[in-house]
């Protein structure tokens, strides 16, 4: 779809063969997720998942905008203003969905009630820091629900470019730009590879096909590990 | 008898003087009250306080305001918007001063506000640079910062449907701030898509009852 276009060309590892685009990311995310969460999708890339979610799954998807129930992307006439995801797309919601006001959803989100929150970052550090509303000097800040999903909802996950638009790893040691929470993040969902955080920090889960460990540390300012081979 | 209908834009807006902090509803276009806040580009009202989630969503509404230079202060969550470049601009040529607050704790201390609390606790924000110099307390093990309310002298809000009484019944998602704000302010102003004879909103469907409301005001479909 255009309208989320694939990452920045100056990105490194573009002819990897496996690199996913966001609605495949978005589909391997939501393979991810158990049957019966309730789940939070941020603004951007994240708001694709309730759009590729396979029909027989049983994922409630929550927007901060007090919609718990979100459906596909809507076209067309079955487009209405007053229905919108947390990234002001029109959409349908599923059988079954409420509509709370901004504070309920708000008590929702801080009050421990979703299991998940799949947002985007500028950074994420090894230490689960992450930072994701303000680039000092480059962007207007905005913060939207971050701060407090980041500290409500019972997980945090990451779905981002693994790269920025200069083609500079997101991933890293320490965050340089103004954090959004500390140590809140456990996985993170990349075009190229999918990470846990660990006590011993960046774990490898998948990489994608066409791409091994040390092609991509290359290109990553942080170490990566691969998974025990007891875990995997 | 109760009637707070009013007949026109420019008495559901009488009285909103310049300097003026104002609670705007909505979610970039959803719920926003954009007739209500093009009605303020009728009178020379200026110098406002906009609180809201977004620093104007599209091109109309406030970034109306912002085009037309009414505004000196945006309190919000999220001033990015696809298709607003006003507030941008104001923002960079420091013609608009902006206080950027986490979403859940706008929306809460427009809550606390109406709901005669004198400010909360929360986690949110602990440990980044907008807890530096605020007040904190641990409780039960868990870091949280202190906010306090925070009042509008004018709300605007949207809804669907209202009755003279000012019951209030919402359409979708545009709910949003409305039920919120409602209760924040001095004088509570609402827009709706249709006025319906008191009793016809089932008391169970009511979502924010006449008591906090001061004025309603209906708008023609494609006018909003």
């Amino acid at each position: 779809m255009s309208r989320h276009a694939a990452g920045p060309s100056e990105s490194p590892l573009q002819n990897v063969v496996g690199r996913r685009t966001s609605r495949e990311l978005a589909a391997r995310l939501a393979n991810d997720i158990p049957d019966g969460w309730f789940v939070n999708i941020g603004i951007g890339k994240p708001t694709i998942i309730a759009d590729v979610v396979e029909p027989e799954r049983e994922i409630v998807f929550h927007s901060e905008n007090g919609i718990i129930g979100v459906g596909h992307f809507a076209e067309g006439s079955a487009q209405d203003d007053d229905l919108i995801n947390a990234s002001k797309e029109p959409i349908l919601i599923v059988s079954g969905a409420a509509f709370v006001n901004h504070s309920d959803s708000f008590a929702l989100i801080r009050g421990g009630h979703l299991d998940l929150a799949v947002m985007g970052a500028f950074q994420v550090a090894e230490n689960g820091d992450f930072a994701n509303w303000s680039i000092p000097g480059e962007k207007i800040p905005a913060i939207g629900g971050a701060m407090d999903l980041a500290v409500g909802a019972k997980r945090t996950w990451i779905m981002m470019d693994l790269f920025d638009r200069a083609g500079v790893s997101k991933l890293c040691e320490r965050c340089t730009y103004p954090l959004t929470a500390r140590g809140a993040v456990e996985r993170v969902y990349t075009e190229l590879a999918i990470f846990e955080i660990s006590t011993i920090g960046f774990v490898v889960r998948e990489l994608v096909e066409g791409l091994n460990l040390e092609e991509l540390q290359r290109y990553v300012p942080v170490e990566i590990r691969l998974e025990d081979s007891h875990l995997i | 008898m109760i009637g707070k209908q009013v007949s026109s834009l420019a008495e559901a807006i009488n009285g909103i003087h310049s300097g003026a902090t104002v609670l705007v509803g909505g979610f970039g276009d959803a719920g926003t009250p954009v007739a209500l806040l093009e009605a303020l580009l009728e009178d020379d009202i200026r110098e406002l306080t906009i609180v809201a989630n977004n620093a104007g969503s599209g091109n109309r509404g406030l970034e109306s305001l912002l085009r037309e230079d009414r505004v000196r202060k945006v309190i919000c969550s999220f001033p990015r918007s696809k298709g607003s470049v006003w507030f941008e601009r104001r923002y960079l040529a420091n013609e608009v001063e902006l206080e950027i607050v986490p979403q859940g704790t706008l929306t809460e201390r427009i809550r606390a506000a109406g709901a005669g609390i004198g400010g909360f606790f929360t986690s949110t924000g602990v440990g980044t640079e907008l807890a530096s110099g605020r007040e904190t307390r641990i409780i039960d093990g868990r870091e949280y910062l202190f906010e306090t309310p925070l009042f509008g002298d004018v709300a605007l809000i949207k809804a669907h449907r209202a009755d003279r009484w000012g019951n209030l019944a919402y359409h979708a998602s545009g709910r949003n701030y409305g039920p919120t704000m409602a209760a924040a302010a001095q004088l509570t102003v609402v827009q709706v898509d249709e006025i319906v004879p008191l009793g016809s909103i089932d008391p169970e469907n009511v979502v924010t009852p006449g008591v906090l409301i001061d004025r309603v005001v209906k708008v023609e479909a494609g006018k909003t």
